[in-house]
């Protein structure tokens, strides 16, 4: 019985650690892409202190180039990596909505 | 006085209602970044005026007020600049006048506007009246390279102070009677400056350093003194981190011979001794810091902070140096103002589309309003200050 309480408590630290939260939704991913990469990427994506990100500009990009940007940022430059604040495939989903130029 | 009244009795008959005369010391401005409008605010009842809509991208949009405090300019991303007549809750004049740009600044003497933009990089100068152009200045370097300029202030002896953020260069522009700027470069002002502020008396100019360590800072009282880097140590430092969101450089930062620099990508305020301009002491927060504002009685330093932090605002007390309350205003707290006389401070949670009140002396909620995705707020008590 013990076993099990320690392992559990382990399980509930691991949890804890990893602060597990639900994956965004499209619609905030568009929120966040709007909003917060908008404050340098402009909230129409036109560029700002970042550069463009218009479905025009994607056009040369495949998705797993940008999502790769995403994830590691740029290094260099004030592309900061994303890794810690967006997962895998919500970089992912965020290169679809700007290859897709659903933002604009 | 009588074409008010008369005009007051014309609008009275059209809509059977007359608006009494007021001031502008209280009046505000608050960005509703997503909808491209803003929402005129007075601070004494803390009640909304009005609307005005039609300003196009405000992401980063930013205000300076005119020096009578009765218009607003209105900096949006887009290349827009506004002008707003606070007392009629109207758009006086809008032009394009840019691809993309950062913010503005409006000269000491009130008749100059001026616009720092990204693309292409630059200076517009314009008539605080009617809008008109008077200069553009061309942030081209010696070797024909253009730059976005960033941390365009307005300084003594009607000038304005901006950066060019690839060049890295600071430029001192001093606006004549005939209209064409002089403009003093400062070359070598270390790389990729990403802000920069005036102090109160508006004697030094701060830049803050993105692509390497350091606060780069010009005199202006002796320009023949060149650029001197302070702070060696501030700045990403060995260990790197990544930076969320660009810390912000405003005017409100000193206190009596303390400035307080938000650090960049570190969970810290740098407290600065202004007197030697060494630094004195790293404040941890709990996280990346975007504005520390020095409320208008300098004894508490407001701090915001980027993703994933933004929920949170911290109050550093100035005789301790110490971190000495957190609040959780809501989701995406982005900026926050100080009434003139700092008994109020403002601040904006955008994800919650609401502005809250809270008291300086025991930092109670007041009240809240109902703005669409607020960003910028903006005092007019700002006409009457360099450097904002």
């Amino acid at each position: 019985m013990f076993k099990f309480q320690v392992l559990f408590l382990l399980l509930f630290q691991i949890l804890i650690a990893h602060s597990i939260r639900a994956e965004r939704t499209d619609l905030e991913l568009k929120h966040l892409l709007k909003h917060d990469c908008g404050s340098c990427h402009g909230m129409t994506l036109k560029g700002g202190l970042g550069p463009p990100l218009t479905k025009k500009t994607m056009l040369s990009r495949n998705r797993n180039e940008i999502q790769a940007v995403i994830l590691s940022g740029r290094p260099g430059t004030a592309m900061p990596p994303w890794r810690s604040l967006v997962t895998e495939s919500e970089a992912n989903r965020l290169a679809e909505i700007l290859i897709k130029g659903d933002n604009e | 006085m009588r074409s008010h009244i008369i005009e007051c009795l014309f609008v009275s008959l059209l809509f059977s209602s007359c608006a009494t005369l007021r001031g502008t010391g209280d009046l505000g401005v608050v960005v509703e970044r997503e909808a491209g409008s803003v929402q005129i605010v007075e601070t004494t009842e803390r009640t909304k005026l009005g609307l005005i809509g039609g300003l196009g991208d405000l992401s980063h949009a930013s205000v300076v007020f005119s020096r009578d405090g009765r218009f607003a300019y209105v900096f949006g991303r887009d290349g827009g600049l506004t002008k707003i007549d606070l007392l009629k809750t109207k758009i006086v004049k809008r032009i394009l006048q840019s691809g993309n740009s950062i913010g503005g600044a409006i000269s000491q003497d009130g008749r100059y506007v001026a616009v720092s933009n990204y693309e292409p990089g630059g200076v517009k100068i314009f008539r605080s009246d009617d809008l008109r152009l008077v200069a553009e200045i061309e942030a081209r370097n010696d070797e024909g390279k253009l730059s976005k300029v960033v941390g365009l202030v307005d300084a003594p002896d009607n000038q304005f102070v901006f950066s060019l953020f690839e060049a890295g260069e600071i430029w001192v522009a001093k606006m004549t009677d005939g209209g064409a700027p002089e403009v003093h470069k400062f070359k070598d002002a270390g790389r990729e400056p990403y802000d920069g502020f005036v102090t109160p008396e508006g004697r030094y100019y701060l830049a803050g350093l993105f692509g390497e360590d350091g606060i780069s800072m010009v005199d202006l009282w002796d320009k023949s003194k060149g650029v001197k880097r302070i702070l060696p140590k501030y700045g990403k430092g060995e260990q790197k981190l990544p930076v969320f969101k660009m810390p912000h450089f405003e005017a409100w930062a000193v206190s009596g011979n303390l400035a307080f620099v938000p650090g960049v990508g570190h969970h810290e305020v740098v407290v600065v001794d202004t007197t030697r301009w060494t630094e004195k002491k790293r404040i941890p927060l709990s996280g990346q810091p975007v504005f520390a504002m020095v409320s208008p009685d300098g004894r508490k330093v407001w701090v915001n902070f980027a993703l994933p932090d933004n929920g949170k605002v911290q109050i550093i007390d100035v005789s301790t140096l110490s971190v000495v309350e957190t609040l959780n205003p809501g989701k995406a707290v982005l900026h926050m103002e100080f009434t003139p006389k700092g008994e109020q401070v403002w601040i904006s949670v955008r994800d919650e589309n609401r502005i809250d009140v809270y008291s300086t002396d025991k930092v109670k909620k007041l009240k809240s309003l109902t703005v669409d995705k607020p960003s910028g707020i903006f005092f007019s008590s700002r006409a009457n200050r360099i450097g904002l």
